[in-house]
């Protein structure tokens, strides 16, 4: 017999399944390239918020530096690819493991600290990385990478004619860090973070390793956001520094967790689903980022959850968990 | 080749601008030694009183260094009103209380961005003529540009006031006690509200002074605040979260190693001397240099 | 009787303040053995030394003959040792069950015996019937439950409770008390720490009295309640509170 929690668990997977199913069927009929872009960029912010949602969500370690692992993504596999010709789904693992690897080093100091220090740590880090690729040659410092399209390809990932290959690589991406959610979430990891993001102490006093959970944490949400960022070097086909590890990325990241429902299942989606058709929206018709719209749009968004629902656009939907008492 | 003069003059220009930094950087060491709150707007404040400055230079046609004191003032009320309408609905979160501190800061940083923009572009800005400006002091061949100059010396100034402030004054007093114990403050008859957003007031104020002076020598623009916002963090990491004279010291010589990696390294990359300062500190001292441990 | 853990010659400073001087004692298999003395008297500091919170400045702590001294509280834990705390530290936005499981988690890798366990444990606190309630919907003696019931989890060999009868109503204390004979009829071993005497006398086997931070005396707790020097000390407690 089925206890409540794996009916529970179940049904997430179910309705998991409806939203793909949807989201493959979304964009047979939609022609219009801008549509179509939006439809991409929503669903790979929803993966890369996800991942971020990983480390800052579960595990409470608020990161506001995850450009530098999406930046580390897209140059590993878009350098692979230029100079000595990788194809990009090696690229986009060997960027992985990079930041996995670079997460882990970073954490090393920092994650014997509190709350505070992290965090300005990741923006720290995320400058380094922005000046370093900057000012390195080799990855044609300011000037960028161009990703060379010879035609359509899925070998090396690489569409003229159509977006549609590259949203439904978006989906898959974004349904795979769904899917390690899930199931991080039913496992000792998943149990670990949330006791090390709610209390430290107590949570030492119960046998959780803080130190080795937050590295685990910050491993697994590094790597996705950096195969994001492959994704992404091959969706603009060009990069450069500010083009991918600005800190415009960090925030994007964040964005959506915050507002759909940090350290939970939907709450990613749910912000990207709202807030990147929304931003894309107010960017065209109010007139360009330069305006500053866009900015007051997000400032505001992120101002307003965080002091009237921390818990999210999520807490509105699901009364099941997270409702107020 | 390094000679003794190029030190010395290394050595300076380190000095004054480490001084500038302590400046920007109390406020925020203030802030958080009160309420133990990271303010992620530290920087747009600092990028609104340049903008004040400026836009008190074009009306009223006065000078940079007259008009920041009233640049003080106009921030003093920006800090004590974010308080007021934003920081303190922050303080009463009951879950999530680090989430929603990191991010109703960083929320409103974002707002005050956005509405630079909006209201004056991203256009570089800069104040086309003042007292200060473009002049330079040399003392024995090591030359101080003025507006640094007077930066420096404003810091040393506020630091000193605010020393008397804390030692002397009855709101000083509060504010001590206040950062000892806000719980234990009500009971003696203090209202803890009052105290924070005078203290933030009081940070606004501070950054403020910087803002307004330098002004005088930096383009302004709505993205002028994010690094030097950052190297107030790392400042105040440095001094130790919440030492006010920590900030002062650290200030110091987070100018002076940007100073030197600017000469070591190239000068596109003089900030990667401070924020690798940061992250050997952090990971040798968790405290800072001269906190508490 | 055989002997559990032992503290030999425990002191620590903090700053140039002496919070426990030379403290040696030890707890029998079995027993539940009470930690008791008037505010300030140390007793929460040496709680946290064996919990491993605080690092003595000297001394060594034996639990099972090993030397502890240098482990951290996690590690502890696996060991056998458990800890509640005085201010509650529960895990507000996760449910009272993911909280157990959290202490299970020491002993089950799988989640789902974890989750079995700590239904086991909700069943034995009586906490049941709130499993899926958030931890911040509890009631503050409901939390004092909870907290016993994620040290429980851990399957400790030693319990240390740290004021968990304290502030409670007489009816709410009496159902306390019964948990803790409960715990200790389930082969746990109980060191609790009460300021209050009167609540936790009639439930100790033993008893430790500590004042500024020394071991006055111990015993069992009739020769403890009528020993002048306890008397004088809490008398004394008494007229400087």
């Amino acid at each position: 017999m089925a206890t409540a929690f794996e009916i529970r668990r179940r049904n997430q997977l179910i309705i998991a399944a409806v939203v793909v199913a949807i989201m493959i069927a979304l964009p047979l009929g939609i022609k219009d390239v801008y549509v179509q872009n939006i439809l991409v960029l929503t669903v790979m912010y929803a993966a890369l918020s996800q991942s971020w949602n990983i480390l800052s969500g579960y595990c409470g370690q608020i990161s506001l530096g995850h450009a530098l692992y999406f930046g580390i993504g897209a140059y590993a596999s878009t350098l692979l690819f230029v100079k000595f010709g990788v194809i990009p789904w090696f690229g986009m693992a060997a960027g992985g493991i990079i930041a996995a690897a670079i997460a882990l080093i970073v954490g090393w100091p920092c994650f014997r600290l509190g709350g505070h220090y992290f965090t300005i740590a990741t923006i720290v880090l995320a400058e380094i990385g922005l000046i370093l690729f900057l000012n390195w040659d080799y990855s044609g410092a300011a000037s960028g990478l161009q990703i060379p399209v010879s035609g359509d390809s899925w070998l090396t990932f690489t569409f003229l004619r159509s977006k549609l290959p590259y949203y439904y690589f978006a989906l898959g991406l974004a349904a795979v860090v769904w899917l390690v959610t899930f199931f991080i979430e039913d496992s000792k990891w998943g149990y670990y973070w949330r006791a090390v993001r709610e209390n430290t102490i107590a949570a030492q006093s119960l046998g959780v390793q803080v130190f080795r959970s937050k590295m685990a944490a910050a491993a697994v949400s590094a790597f996705f956001t950096a195969v994001g960022g492959s994704f992404y070097a091959q969706f603009v086909s060009y990069i450069d520094p500010d083009s991918v590890m600005v800190f415009q990325f960090s925030l994007l990241m964040a964005l959506p967790a915050v507002l759909g429902g940090i350290g939970t299942l939907w709450g990613p989606a749910l912000g990207a689903a709202v807030l990147i058709p929304l931003t894309e929206l107010t960017r065209s018709y109010m007139g360009g980022g330069g305006k500053g719209i866009d900015l007051i749009f997000y400032g505001a968004v992120i101002m307003i959850i965080a002091l009237a629902r921390p818990e999210g656009l999520l807490s509105l939907v699901s009364r099941t968990r997270h409702a107020p008492p | 080749m390094l000679s003794a003069a190029n030190i010395a003059q290394i050595l300076m220009s380190g000095l004054l601008m480490g001084l500038i930094y302590a400046l920007i950087a109390a406020g925020l060491s203030l802030i958080f030694g009160l309420m133990d709150v990271v303010n992620f707007a530290h920087g747009e404040f600092l990028m609104t009183a340049m903008y004040a400055t400026f836009g008190l230079v074009v009306m009223l046609s006065l000078d940079p260094l007259i008009l920041s004191p009233i640049v003080a003032a106009i921030m003093f009320v920006v800090g004590a009103f974010c308080y007021r309408a934003i920081i303190v609905h922050a303080m009463r979160a009951r879950t999530n209380v680090g989430m929603v501190q990191v991010f109703a800061t960083f929320g409103l940083a974002i707002v005050i961005r956005g509405l630079a923009q909006f209201a004056f572009t991203p256009d570089y800005r800069s104040i086309p003529k003042s007292w200060l400006g473009g002049q330079t002091f040399s003392v024995l061949g090591v030359y101080m540009p003025a507006p640094q100059l007077a930066g420096a010396l404003a810091s040393l100034i506020a630091f000193g006031a605010l020393w008397l402030l804390m030692k002397k004054t009855d709101f000083g007093k509060a504010l001590e006690a206040t950062r000892e114990d806000a719980g234990a403050v009500g009971l003696v008859g203090i209202d803890r509200n009052r105290v924070f957003a005078m203290g933030w007031g009081l940070g606004a104020a501070l950054v403020g002074l910087a803002g307004a002076i330098l002004s005088i020598f930096y383009y302004i623009h709505p993205d002028v605040g994010g690094p030097f916002a950052l190297i107030a963090y790392v400042t105040v990491a440095l001094g130790g979260f919440g030492s006010v004279f920590g900030a002062l010291a650290a200030g110091v010589i987070v100018g002076i190693v940007e100073a030197v990696s600017a000469t070591v390294l190239q000068p596109s990359m003089k900030a990667i001397g401070i924020y690798a300062v940061y992250l050997l500190v952090v990971f040798l001292r968790p405290r800072g240099l001269f906190g508490n441990l | 009787m055989s002997m559990l853990l032992e503290t030999e010659a425990l002191t620590v400073h903090f700053g140039g303040i002496l919070a426990n001087s030379d403290i040696s004692i030890s707890v029998n298999k079995g027993e539940i053995l009470g930690l008791i003395g008037p505010n300030g008297a140390g007793k929460s500091t040496l709680f946290n030394l064996v919990a491993g919170t605080y690092r003595p400045t000297s001394g060594r702590i034996r639990f099972e003959g090993r030397d502890i001294t240098p482990l951290p509280p996690a590690a502890r834990c696996k060991l056998g040792i458990a800890r509640t705390f005085q201010v509650v530290k529960s895990f507000e936005t996760m449910s009272v069950l993911e909280n157990v499981v959290v202490g299970a988690l020491v002993r089950f890798t799988n989640t789902k015996a974890a989750r079995e366990e700590a239904h086991r444990v909700l069943d034995v606190t009586g906490l049941s019937r709130r499993a899926e309630a958030d931890a911040r919907e509890l009631t503050p003696p409901e939390k004092r439950r909870l907290e016993v019931a994620r040290a429980l989890a851990t399957q400790p060999k030693l319990l240390l409770l740290d004021e968990v009868l304290t502030g409670l109503t007489p009816a709410e204390a009496q159902k306390g008390v019964e948990l803790v004979r409960k715990i200790r009829d389930l082969g746990v071993t109980v060191v609790m720490v009460e300021h209050v005497m009167e609540v936790v006398m009639p439930l100790v086997d033993r008893a430790i009295v500590l004042d500024l931070g020394r071991v006055l005396v111990e015993g069992a707790p009739q020769a403890i309640v009528r020993d002048p020097k306890v008397i004088q000390a809490y008398l004394g407690d008494r007229f400087h509170a």
